[in-house]
């Protein structure tokens, strides 16, 4: 049947809803918990309750004669699957072997010690309270200031000083810069441990094909074709035996940008009982055994002159890693030294970093993953160097930008910033809530005794991961374009969004490049035997990169339809417009459906003409990008009780072009709301033992609707030159630009009472204990 | 036990086992899976279906509790091919990202509209208190029912 | 996430659920605690009485200048109940604090009151209202007033066998005001210090002052010291700060995660003063 199909309008740029959202919204899309099948059991993973212990003996029978179980595994079973992989490098990195299951101790609450399979999620659960360990509890270290600390227990018995690496980097002739500084000033800033909390948690579901040799995995991933890889090696199978579907996913955030112990466990189980199994995690497991993020104690000092230019900063990052690494974990503090300049222009720099082992759960990428740290520390700083000096603290910000003449910009660390003009979105942001005027408001605000604060964060990130020298495991994307024979357009892409909306804007970007109807384009993704090799979603990369590949994917098919275009109608000049090939001489012109047709019809073809209308293109930047922006938030502190009431939150960010508002603005609103959380109510709080004492939601601060202040959103537009999109990315920018802006603004409302820093989160009873200690 | 359930208006019958949440009821027993599970100590929200007219955590309840029940869920929303009015207005004002939370988002944002057809942001934030979203930053979930209230007066 | 196993019985009349529970069996209102405690395998009863749905629970009345709610009666319906909202207005405000929407679509006011969480909001409340409660066995009934039924940390009056089965309280005079003022932990929404007032001024003096406090201690009480320190005073500010600062008087602290002993006893004072300003502003 023929379609018609014309372009009516352009449609990037365009705020349109999104075409993932009716199954979402009707309850009928598939997360890996919604997948059934014939023979399925269900597992359950027993995890050591303690942070520290040898394991004496484990006793399964009992469970194992529960009726309805099937099997129960512990770490012996499993000693030939390979170890829990870490794709991070770095000199002199100590790597634990990190088993699937714990043999003969384990190293931190929740660390997985047995799984049950039962017939029965029920029975499953009752049988796994059935394995009897006898456990011989050791010492524990949760805190990674205490874990340098001689004598402190060790983590790993072959390491006892609890180091995984140092790391050092510096550019310039920083000692000489704070030897010449007319003012330096030192903070230590601590960026605390937080939980991703996804509100899917993760979960897999592996089905074994005995006869074929094959394994299909479904998993909440975020990187299904490098877990596919990945798992492929753990497990020893032939990668093209196993196909990972990554099904809709409900939330990542870097918490699944990793390989898990259970991914290869639920295949080796899937194999052993010859029958599809699915483990879904609980919240309380999601919080004692997936990543967490940050766990940073940073000590800053930055020189400058007195009229408040940076001439150096120096910065020693104690990065608790938890008990092993994850895919990632070591990388993600490097991240934070390569962005410790800012965006500020100073060329001396020295950095360490101390990589500390603790009874727990391994950090790795959570939502902006080494820059939220960097920035909330720069960002810091910078305020205290204002205070210090006395200066407006835009005033300083705008003094030691790099201007806009000064791109591509070689920042001391190494990285070439690509665009911007940092000025820029600071300037609107003042503007927007009328800056000197706001100030003169706070001024009669505290003179009633009022505690009102007024705050900024200039921030700049790097994003769309990345250059593939840079990056673990390839930082190129790729995307693959079709046209059906029936016109239709069939979008793979190795991105792999759960959330970002990319079936929509890389539709939007595909109607546009071909001229046809965007309902006639569909974007498949997350599934390792449909879509050709991948690297995922993570780092604000997806339409960077992965947009960037569809973007020449959609060059080089439209070369192809021109080409069969001109053979259809004869002519050797032709034009693609409006989804029609037309003759530029006679004006006779072919829809790019009857182009396609004919394409797979292939009828006389001349000679070394390939049929049909596919084209692939794997992408490789040629740079990071690097979105920047500013935030300005106003918050007044109660007194009675020290809680902090943000009155207006202002995000200005320039994240290149923008492809749909609509999706743009809501990344940056739920950016912010990790940012906030961070700010005002998150962290994951060890006790001295390593238990995990904010292992619930009943517990651990997730913002609420009624936590969250109206956030006003705006951008200012500097397009990349690193990608033809001019695109940034801008999953990542909210949470970056926030945490700062919000603690500055409450440094700000407190600084009256001679308050000069105040770390994460701020509590009402923090706030609290310090103005009661002012009076 | 035997349980007779009324759902999305269609009746039900089954043996269950009294520890059989209502949640894993629907799921697996039904086959229903648009309420999600994302907590164990009924604060996520992303299993609130309405019972007898009634926002509930289907997590937080057992199957047998709801005998003889009136159930809505997620699924049943829709009617005759048209998309309810809060979900069209969750469609229409991106207020959702991943889509976990959202059926439980929307059903609780129904209840607030049932109870009080044209709620203030506030009201609408304080309704939204036993639902968690990760992803949006509730604004543009705010902004929904807000369009959902204007098209049900409208 | 799943709870053990357990016998479960829905009885159509209360005495039919008492004659179980006499024997041993668990009430089930409507869960809200109970459920999420079993789920994490902390609570693992054999025997569950659903004692939720039964008509006989689920009653508002006025009964001759007192109000008599049958422990069935939801969260929901006491924040709404036109009867309570106009006659015993502190019930209503307060139920209107708890949990979150869902919750109080299913939780019961007796539930609640048995559980005797030391956060809960109701017993601050039906301490400063003096509310009655009424316990109910297979072979027994009397009446406790809410000062002698909260005992300890999830420790009440009841007896085995025992259920909570009306809660009354008293119509209150025209001329009170009431106000409840909680600090609500961030995470859970349960309290960190609630404090409800009762308040009764008579030419200009406060005759009658009612203090009732959750959250602060390992079970709510009334702050006897500060409502004498307001009693007899025309409630001035400095009146209030005086009683508010007696709200703790006498009492250990409760310290977690969320709050230390200090911070609970401070922010006690603080809702102690909001919540007897806004019920003074309230009274007539």
């Amino acid at each position: 049947m023929a379609t018609t199909i014309t372009k009516t309008k352009t449609l990037i740029g365009k705020a349109i809803r999104r075409r993932e959202d009716p199954r979402l919204i009707t309850g009928t899309a598939t997360y890996v918990e919604d997948i059934k099948m014939p023979g399925m059991h269900y597992a359950v993973v027993v995890r050591s309750p303690h942070a520290a212990a040898r394991i004496r003996s484990i006793d399964t029978s009992k469970a194992a004669s529960r009726p309805g179980v099937v099997a129960v595994f512990t770490g012996r079973d499993v000693s030939n699957v390979g170890p829990v992989p870490c794709g991070a490098s770095l000199p002199g990195l100590r790597v634990p072997h990190h088993t699937i299951l714990a043999t003969d101790r384990v190293y931190y609450a929740g660390h997985p010690v047995a799984v049950v399979v039962a017939t029965d999620r029920y029975i499953a659960a009752d049988a796994a309270d059935d394995v009897e360990i006898d456990w011989e509890v050791l010492k524990a270290v949760a805190d990674p200031v205490k874990a340098l600390e001689p004598g402190a227990p060790a983590v790993h018995p072959e390491w006892p000083d609890n180091k995984a690496f140092d790391f050092h980097q510096e550019h310039g002739d920083v000692e000489k810069a704070f030897a010449e500084a007319d003012v330096i000033v030192k903070q230590r800033i601590l960026s605390q441990r937080l939980i991703p909390t996804p509100m899917e948690t993760r979960g897999v579901v592996a089905e074994w094909r005995a006869a074929d040799r094959a394994l299909n995995l479904y998993s909440s991933t975020q990187i299904p074709h490098l877990l596919r890889s990945m798992v492929a090696q753990m497990l020893g199978l032939e990668e093209n035996r196993l196909r990972v579907v990554a099904p809709e996913v409900g939330g990542g955030f870097g918490c699944k940008l990793n390989v898990y112990a259970e991914e290869a466990l639920m295949g080796f189980v899937a194999m052993k009982i010859n029958k599809p199994v699915k483990w879904i995690e609980t919240r309380r497991e999601n919080y004692l055994a997936t990543i967490h993020g940050r766990g940073h104690v940073d000590d800053y000092e930055l020189a400058a002159t007195r009229d408040g230019i940076i001439t150096g900063i120096k910065l020693r990052i104690i990065q608790d890693l938890g008990a092993y690494h994850q895919l990632l974990t070591p990388a993600i503090p490097t991240l934070s030294v390569l962005m410790m300049p800012g965006l500020y222009r100073t060329q001396n720099i020295c950095a360490d970093i101390v990589g500390v082992f603790t009874n727990c759960v391994p950090t790795d990428a959570y939502r902006g993953a080494g820059r939220p740290e960097a920035t909330h520390g720069i960002e810091r700083m910078v305020d205290i160097l204002a205070a210090e000096l006395k200066m407006d603290p835009a005033e300083i910000r705008l003094k030691n930008f790099v201007q806009p003449s000064e791109f591509p910009f070689p920042t001391a660390t190494g990285l070439i910033y690509d665009s911007g003009d940092y000025a820029a979105p600071l300037r609107k942001a003042l503007d927007i809530v009328d800056y000197q005027n706001l100030r003169r408001e706070q001024a009669e605000a505290r003179k009633q005794g009022r505690l009102m604060g007024i705050g900024m964060s200039t921030y700049g990130e790097i994003c769309a991961f990345g250059p593939s020298p840079a990056t673990p495991a390839g930082g190129w994307e790729s995307a693959t374009v079709k046209i059906e024979p029936s016109g239709k357009v069939t979008v793979l892409t190795g991105a792999s969004p759960h959330g970002q909306g990319e079936e929509t804007t890389f539709a939007q970007i595909a109607a546009d490049e071909l001229g046809v109807d965007i309902d006639d384009v569909l974007v498949v993704h997350g599934d390792t035997a449909l879509v050709q090799y991948g690297i995922g979603t993570f780092g604000s990369r997806a339409t960077a990169v992965g947009g960037t590949a569809v973007y020449f994917a959609l060059q080089d098919l439209k070369a192809k339809i021109k080409k069969f275009g001109a053979l259809l109608l004869n002519s050797d000049d032709v034009t693609l417009a409006n989804g029609q090939c037309i003759d530029n001489k006679t004006g006779a012109s072919k829809s790019v459906q009857e182009i396609a047709a004919a394409s797979y019809r292939a009828m006389q073809l001349p000679p070394n003409t390939e049929p049909g209308m596919v084209s692939t293109h794997f992408w490789e930047p040629p740079n990071f990008t690097f979105p920047f922006g500013a935030h300005l938030v106003v918050t007044e502190i109660d007194r009675d009780t020290g809680a902090v009431k943000v009155l207006r939150y202002v995000a200005v960010d320039d994240c290149g072009n923008i492809l749909n508002p609509l999706i743009v603005t809501g990344q940056v609103h739920g950016g912010v709301a990790q940012g906030i959380g961070q700010a005002l109510y998150e962290q994951a709080v060890y006790d001295e033992n390593g238990q995990l004492i904010t292992g619930e939601l009943m517990d651990y601060a997730v913002p609420k609707a009624h936590m969250m202040p109206w956030i006003e959103s705006d951008h200012t537009v500097t397009p990349t030159p690193v990608n033809p999109l001019g695109v940034k990315g801008v999953g990542e920018a909210g949470t970056i630009g926030c945490s700062p802006a919000v603690v500055n603004s409450v440094v700000d409302a407190l600084s009256p009472l001679g308050v000069r820093h105040i770390d994460m989160p701020m509590t009402p009873e923090k706030i609290w204990k310090l103005i009661r200690s002012a009076q | 036990m035997k349980i007779t359930v009324n759902i999305n208006g269609k009746r039900y019958s089954n043996d269950v086992e009294p520890r059989l949440l209502l949640i894993h009821y629907l799921r697996e027993v039904v086959g229903l899976t648009g309420p999600h599970i994302g907590c164990e100590t009924s604060l996520c929200g992303a299993c609130t279906i309405e019972l007898n007219g009634k926002a509930v955590k289907s997590c937080t309840m057992f199957a047998v509790q709801a005998d003889g029940a009136n159930i809505t869920t997620i699924e049943g929303l829709a009617a005759n091919g048209k998309l309810h009015p809060v979900q069209e207005a969750f469609w229409n004002e991106h207020g959702l990202q991943c889509g976990f939370c959202t059926p439980g988002m929307i059903m609780a944002s129904k209840q607030i509209l049932d109870r009080n057809p044209n709620p203030t942001e506030e009201e609408i934030r304080h309704g939204l208190e036993g639902n968690l979203c990760r992803c949006t930053g509730y604004q543009h979930i705010v902004n929904a029912v807000k369009a959902a209230a204007k098209a049900v007066g409208a | 996430m799943i709870p053990q196993t357990f016998d479960y019985t829905a009885p159509s009349t209360l005495d039919q659920a008492l004659g179980l529970i006499a024997q041993g069996a668990k009430p089930l209102a409507g869960g809200m605690s109970l459920i999420p405690m079993m789920k994490l395998r902390l609570a693992s009863p054999e025997h569950l009485v659903d004692i939720g749905r039964l008509p006989e629970l689920r009653y508002i009345r006025d009964d001759a200048g007192v109000l008599r709610l049958g422990a069935g009666c939801t969260h929901y319906e006491v924040e709404t109940s036109p009867l309570l909202r106009g006659k015993c207005p502190l019930l209503s405000e307060t139920a209107a604090r708890i949990g979150d929407v869902q919750v109080r679509n299913m939780g019961t006011i007796g539930g609640s009151v048995a559980h005797a969480d030391p956060a809960a909001d109701y017993p601050a409340a039906l301490l400063a209202l003096e509310a009655q409660i009424v316990l109910r066995g297979a072979k027994s009934q009397r009446t406790v007033a809410a000062s002698g039924f909260f005992l300890d940390t999830f420790a009440t009056a009841l007896e085995p066998g025992e259920i909570v089965s009306e809660i009354i309280v008293p119509v209150e005079d025209a001329g009170a005001g009431t106000s409840y003022q909680k600090m609500a932990q961030p995470a859970s929404g349960f309290a960190l210090v609630g404090v409800a007032a009762r308040l009764r001024r008579s030419g200009g003096t406060i005759v009658l002052a009612r203090l009732g406090v959750t959250g602060l201690a390992p079970h709510a009480y009334r702050a006897a010291s500060a409502e004498k320190a307001l009693e007899g005073t025309p409630g001035t500010a400095a009146d209030i700060q005086m009683a508010a600062s007696r709200i703790a008087e006498g009492v250990e602290a409760n310290a977690d995660l969320h709050a230390s002993a200090d911070y609970r006893r401070h922010l006690a004072a603080v809702s102690a003063a909001r919540a007897i300003t806004a019920a003074l502003a309230r009274t007539a």
